[in-house]
């Protein structure tokens, strides 16, 4: 076999690497900006400091969220269960530190609860060749009863000081949870572009039976992805109980469809096998915008949802997959 | 007078590929044309073309002298052009005579007649002189009978112009005989059939007119009658193949057992009890379809459940219960069917290749070292001789025999100690395949084992020292040396040595 070098040498030329990150995300960049456009003429207060740092404060909740499902949706399933995670974590979470356990152990412990009914829908997907989408139905309901259970329905407040500084706390003049969310964004990013588990993610959405034969550990990466949306949620879950200062069984329903719609305005399609966590969050800023301009703009809340519902449809219009094949 | 079918300087490109440049066709009543040359030629291209699927940049399409105009399948197929892709257009969960009417549907007040459209199939099926049940959902049906269930559809609509493609890939020798049969009888009533192959022996069997194409340009059309084989494959290649079989150097005479199977049982197959293959070897696996090659092979590699496993591998015992504890211990393998369970379509050359070597690429422990990938997915283009236009671009944009090609690229770079191969050239044009053997000798001659499934016999012959031949999945024959030979290899391989012995 000649060296690598001697073979770059022998290639007629040497490729540049494509703009195909571009037309990728071009849509939903454009389609972010005109929403922008459009919300700043009809508000003259849209483009205010404080307007734009109180729009990324209300997506980085659903930002979080959608960095797993992101990762889910790429590896061609789903996860309907994000926001009883949310739920479930911020009440065990609330509840340990109300009965004095220290904020670590606390916070780690909701965490592990979100990680948990993560691994278990991994499992039951992946070893127990379930699907995605009814076994996270399933775990919706159960995480959802569980946490209702734990907390017999009622929001547990009362919480320490310290714990809203999570949800409420600024770092030159930024929220907390928008760091947190770049920062989860940063290493998802490189965690899904940069090393092999990212790069069979999006194989395993591409083709399952391919990358498994192959000699890929398909099921081990599979109930990764599982894991990894079940700790985003659950630190979203954090986060909001930090910011409400209580544990809310009730919190996050429907939070599941809102992540997903991040997901699919950012470019990647229902199938998975193709995407990105940067359109991720330029699908999460979307309807971030679209929610304050609407709600600045005095719409009615019933006619928003319907306005979001066309934009949903709308993105996937665009982003619909054309059909080529040599 | 006007043929029945013109194609009048028809062209299409795709980004980075010119498909077809200013392309001439035509095509008489009554005429099976043969339309061949190597993967990539365009013969795909002009096919979508004729069915509608594509829209050509320039051109004209004429059907008895009047210019067509197609926008998708219905209009092709409204101007009496019905085309039988490789991939099947049927409906598995319905039945031969539901698929038959799909979107036709004989009504009454709404309701459709069940029966009426019944016997209306099996008159069709009559007609083909091939029985296939109706009263089962296609998707249970044998492929060939799906098959015809594909040509009655098209005598249902009355089409005067059929497209075939590649229609006896996945045929045995009998099922081909009888489509062959059909298409004579198809032939005497007037329809004109479009006949896209690689099988030299099928295109002279059954052609009357052969048209090449090479590189997206018409080479040439000539009467079946007034060319030989060589001729015709100088014409697909562009130049004279030597033989795609050159003699065997035959693995050293102390060479150390690589694959040693004691003892293998898979549901519903036979046990195998002894299965060696030693370094430089190459042992085929010859069989019909369905006689139980892959299974055994997929079963190794851990893919298929075995109720019995006791395998040896470099003189070590090996558990092997997923496809990556086979690729650990340096067992590859090439799926029979590269686009289903070989490549990821929609990813990048790149991407396919280093789909299983990423761990060799580390940077910092967790990241991939992009250059080191980059530099060695080029060094396995160039070694694999794989033409694309990027390691950036989509696999499932390339031709078939460089899709295959990618798929053998991965498992050069992973180096491994046995490679199977399962059925590395179905599909394939003649340039690409001659390639592969090559690479399937190197492979060998370089101190690997390698396993041949294949169901060309050509291939099996030429290029195995020794060959397994299966039937019913049992192992009934290992023939060695001069043993090797086509008719012996039926012999096994359709239990017909019962019948001798």
């Amino acid at each position: 076999m000649p060296s690598p070098e001697l073979a770059v040498a022998q290639a007629p030329s040497r490729p540049t690497r494509p703009r195909r990150h571009l037309p990728v995300l071009a849509y939903p960049l454009i389609g972010m900006l005109l929403v922008c456009v459009v919300m700043s003429f009809a508000n003259a207060d849209f483009l205010s400091v404080a307007n734009l740092l109180n729009i990324v404060r209300q997506v980085s909740i659903n930002g979080v969220i959608a960095v797993g499902m992101t990762y889910v949706i790429l590896s061609g399933g789903i996860d309907l269960s994000v926001g009883s995670i949310l739920a479930l974590s911020g009440t065990l979470t609330a509840g340990l530190l109300l009965a004095g356990m220290s904020p670590v152990l606390a916070v780690a412990a909701g965490l592990a609860s979100g990680v948990a009914v993560g691994v278990l829908n991994g499992v039951l997907v992946a070893y127990m060749g379930m699907p995605s989408i009814i076994v996270t139905l399933a775990t919706m309901g159960i995480a959802r009863g569980l946490a209702l259970l734990y907390t017999g329905g009622y929001p547990i407040d009362g919480l320490p000081d310290g714990f809203g500084l999570l949800g409420r706390g600024k770092l030159l003049g930024v929220p907390y949870p928008v760091w947190l969310m770049l920062v989860v964004f940063a290493l998802a990013w490189v965690l899904l572009a940069r090393t092999p588990f990212g790069r069979y993610v999006h194989a395993i959405g591409g083709n399952e039976d391919a990358t498994r034969l192959s000699g890929v550990r398909v099921k081990r990466n599979k109930l990764m992805v599982y894991a990894i949306s079940g700790l985003t949620a659950a630190i979203a879950g954090l986060v909001l109980a930090s910011r409400l200062m209580s544990g809310q069984p009730s919190a996050g329903v429907s939070f599941e469809l809102d992540a997903i719609a991040a997901v699919v305005i950012g470019g990647t399609p229902i199938t998975g096998g193709r995407g990105s966590v940067i359109g991720t969050l330029i699908g999460a800023l979307t309807l971030g915008v679209l929610n304050n301009g609407l709600n600045m703009m005095g719409i009615s809340p019933y006619l928003q949802i319907v306005i979001r519902g066309v934009i949903i449809l709308f993105a996937i219009y665009v982003g619909r997959e054309r059909i080529r094949r040599g | 007078m006007n043929p029945l079918l013109r194609l009048q300087g028809i062209s299409k490109g795709f980004p980075g590929v010119q498909a077809l440049s200013r392309m001439d066709f035509a095509l008489d009543t009554g005429q099976i044309h043969a339309l061949t040359g190597e993967n990539g030629a365009g013969k795909s291209t002009l096919m979508k073309i004729l069915s509608g699927v594509y829209r050509p940049d320039e051109g004209s399409i004429l059907i008895d002298g009047k210019e067509q105009h197609f926008d998708g399948y219905r209009d092709a197929s409204a101007a009496g052009i019905a085309t039988i892709f490789q991939e099947f257009s049927l409906i598995p969960d319905l039945d031969a005579a539901e698929n038959i009417f799909l979107g036709r549907e004989l009504t009454r007040g709404g309701l459709l007649q069940r029966s009426a459209m019944r016997r209306r199939a099996a008159a069709l099926f009559e007609r083909l002189g091939y029985p296939v049940p109706l009263n089962r959902p296609v998707g249970r049906l044998s492929v060939a009978q799906q098959q015809f269930v594909e040509i009655a559809k098209a005598l249902s609509i009355e089409a005067r112009i059929l497209v075939l493609d590649e229609p006896t890939a996945t045929l045995t020798p009998d099922e081909t005989r009888h489509l062959f049969k059909v298409m004579r009888e198809l032939r005497q009533t007037g329809v004109a059939m479009v006949f896209i192959s690689h099988h030299m022996e099928e295109i002279f069997e059954i052609a009357d007119t052969i048209t090449v194409l090479r590189d997206g340009r018409k080479i040439g059309t000539v009467a079946t009658t007034a060319i030989d084989m060589p001729s015709l494959v100088e014409m697909m290649v562009g130049r004279s193949l030597e033989s795609s079989f050159p003699p065997l150097k035959p693995p050293a005479p102390d060479a150390a057992l690589v694959l040693d199977v004691q003892a293998i049982q898979l549901e519903r197959q036979a046990p195998v009890n002894r299965l060696q293959v030693r370094a430089g070897e190459i042992l085929g696996f010859a069989g019909v379809v369905g006689s139980g090659r892959s299974e055994l092979a997929l079963g190794l590699i851990g893919e298929l459940p075995t109720t019995r496993k006791d395998v040896r591998f470099d003189g070590r015992a090996v558990r092997l219960t997923d496809p990556a504890d086979a690729l650990i211990q340096g067992i590859g393998m090439l799926p029979e069917n590269r686009k289903a369970d070989g490549l990821v379509l929609g990813a990048s050359v790149r991407d396919n290749v280093s789909l299983n070597n990423l761990d060799k690429y580390r940077r910092w422990r967790w990241l991939i070292d992009g250059s080191k990938e980059l530099a060695a997915t080029l060094s396995s283009l160039t070694q694999a001789r794989i033409k694309t236009s990027s390691p950036y671009t989509a696999v499932g944009t390339l031709s078939g025999g460089n899709q295959q090609k990618v798929v053998i690229a991965r498992w050069l770079q992973h180096r491994c100690r046995l490679l199977i191969f399962d059925e590395p050239t179905r599909g394939i044009d003649v340039g690409a395949k001659a390639e592969i053997y090559q690479l399937i000798r190197q492979l060998a001659e370089a101190g690997n084992a390698v396993i041949l499934i294949s169901s060309e016999l050509p291939e099996i012959v030429g290029l195995s020292h020794r060959v397994a031949v299966f039937d019913h999945g049992a192992i009934t024959a290992t023939l060695e040396g001069a043993a090797i030979h086509p008719n012996q290899i039926m012999l096994h391989a359709t239990g017909a040595h019962h019948a001798v012995s």
